[in-house]
């Protein structure tokens, strides 16, 4: 029995984790229809930028995190401006050939900078801290993490619904000429809105690297977890994709139990049974 | 460029000269000439498919067209993207409302202030002139009758205190009574300064409230006048066009 909470509460830590790889996919879409195949990629990508940070300046991932944050909004800003803008419009087919083409770019320049050796951010001693709660031993890092991914889709949600910022974000997404008409330019709307996705993408990628070893091939398998708590929350809402992340991860922890060789197969099972109950997901987006 | 300006009436604040506007390969509009000055109402008519919504989209931004063909307070616009024309002071009441349907009442107003320009309208100005939008605010906008979402799109134009203000079809769709009362604001707003151009269907109603008319058909100018001298039969012919 005990064994089993245990084994819950994992999943629902571990579900922290999908809810950060889902709520920048899910900003993007959100405000500019666009459904980026690279996201995962640029989850390794930040990945990366913490080990190197770490490792040139010796500080510990989470202060790397202060640095590769700006870093990615930068590079979110530039790449949507200079590329993405140009093709987003009424087809729905550039932008995807396009962000995956970007997917392939970044795993190739990673493999050629960092090889293909699989690599690790070391937390130190937060890596194996772990406090016990009646009876249940929960690792601090988990906790963190689904600290920060709770912090971070709260701050996502303030800056949507309570700031000049998210106002422009939603008007651009409902009504793109009116709100240039008001005075808001779509191009740097979008720009921000790419930069803010990426500022997640930084902290998703610094808790993966802390959690798990990476190398430049997983991208892939970070989007698809994405995808499937943003799909399982229902789109557009923000709490939604939190729950989808974690019923994700529940569903893999609780299938690895049965049998490790189970883990992803019973997350993609349930991911599945809701898209065929729910095709909205269980939480779609209400009237605001 | 300069030249060419100041051989032109100064008090000119808006100024097409030769304006062609495209929808693709589409022309819409033909060398059209027209200029408003500082505090004026015009009026442009002209049945469906004129080139109506299309002249003020041109305006706007919306519609990309030769620098110099549009000129505001001396200054080429027609290349501006819409949120530059929108800082220069020219704002739209756009067809048929197209507020933001996930923004509540008040937050469509804010977005409506956007581009911070000083002057007399502001949240607490516009909820004066109509009040039901004040006991709405926190609503969505998407809640509001007719009237109420045409006065929203109104206010939300006003709080940007433009110089020159574009009504696009305002009564279209709207209960007469409704259409009386939106009316009666217009006074109101114009008496602040700001000079308007309306769009309207309802020939008697735009000519009423302003001091010129000018009725576009198949995309030209085919009649401009002093809105007190123009004729229901000069109307009629330009409309229509000439009758055999």
């Amino acid at each position: 029995m005990i064994e089993w909470s245990n084994t819950l509460v994992q999943g629902i830590l571990l579900g922290g984790l999908y809810a950060l790889f889902a709520a920048g996919l899910s900003l993007i879409f959100g405000v500019m229809r666009l459904v980026n195949i690279a996201h995962g990629d640029l989850i390794v990508l930040a990945a990366y930028l913490g080990l190197t940070t770490t490792v040139m300046l010796g500080v510990h991932p989470f202060v790397a995190l202060l640095l590769v944050a700006p870093v990615m909004a930068i590079v979110g800003y530039t790449l949507q401006r200079l590329l993405l803008n140009r093709t987003l419009g009424d087809d729905i087919l550039p932008p995807l050939l396009v962000t995956f083409g970007l997917s392939v770019i970044i795993q190739n320049v990673l493999l050629e900078g960092y090889s293909a050796d699989p690599q690790k951010l070391s937390a130190g001693a937060l890596e194996t801290a772990s406090i016990s709660l009646g009876g249940l031993s929960i690792g601090v890092l988990p906790l963190l993490t689904f600290a920060l991914a709770v912090v971070t889709i709260a701050l996502l949600q303030w800056i949507f619904y309570s700031t000049g910022l998210g106002r422009g974000f939603r008007a651009v997404s409902d009504n793109a000429d009116i709100a240039q008409v008001v005075g808001f330019n779509k191009a740097h709307v979008f720009g921000l809105a790419m930069a803010l996705a990426l500022v997640v993408t930084a902290v998703a990628g610094i808790l993966l690297g802390v959690r798990t070893s990476f190398d430049p091939t997983i991208g892939g398998g970070r989007l698809i977890f994405g995808f499937e708590a943003v799909i399982i929350g229902g789109l557009g809402n923000l709490w939604g994709t939190l729950i989808g992340g974690v019923i994700l991860g529940v569903a893999q922890t609780v299938g690895a139990k049965i049998d490790p060789g189970y883990q992803l197969l019973a997350g993609h099972i349930v991911f599945l049974i809701v898209l065929a109950i729910r095709p909205t997901g269980l939480f779609p987006r209400v009237a605001h | 460029m300069r030249e060419s300006i100041s051989e032109q009436a100064p008090e000119s604040m808006l100024r097409l000269t030769g304006l062609n506007a495209f929808y693709g390969d589409f022309q819409a509009l033909y060398g059209v000439d027209l200029q408003i000055n500082k505090g004026e109402v015009i009026a442009i008519i002209g049945a469906n498919g004129a080139g109506k919504s299309t002249l003020l989209r041109s305006i706007a931004g919306l519609i990309k067209n030769d620098a110099s063909a549009i000129t505001f307070n001396g200054q080429p616009i027609g290349e501006h993207r819409a949120d530059q024309v929108a800082h220069a002071g020219i704002a739209l009441v756009p067809e048929g409302r197209q507020l933001f349907a996930s923004l509540s009442v008040e937050e469509n107003l804010l977005v409506g202030g956007k581009v911070g320009r000083s002057g007399p309208w502001t949240l607490d100005a516009v909820y004066a002139m109509f009040p039901i939008l004040l006991e709405r605010r926190a609503q969505p906008s998407t809640s509001l009758s007719g009237g109420q979402q045409q006065m929203l799109a109104i206010g939300r134009a006003l709080m940007a205190n433009p110089e020159l203000i574009l009504f696009d079809e305002i009564s279209l769709g709207l209960a007469p009574v409704i259409i009386g009362d939106i009316y009666k604001a217009l006074p109101g707003i114009v008496g602040d300064g700001i000079t308007a151009v309306i769009v309207e269907q309802d020939i008697a109603r735009a000519v009423s409230v302003s001091s010129r008319v000018y009725c576009l058909r198949e995309g030209r100018v085919v009649l401009q006048g002093s809105a007190s001298e123009i004729t229901r039969d000069d109307i009629t012919q330009a409309y229509f066009g000439k009758v055999a």
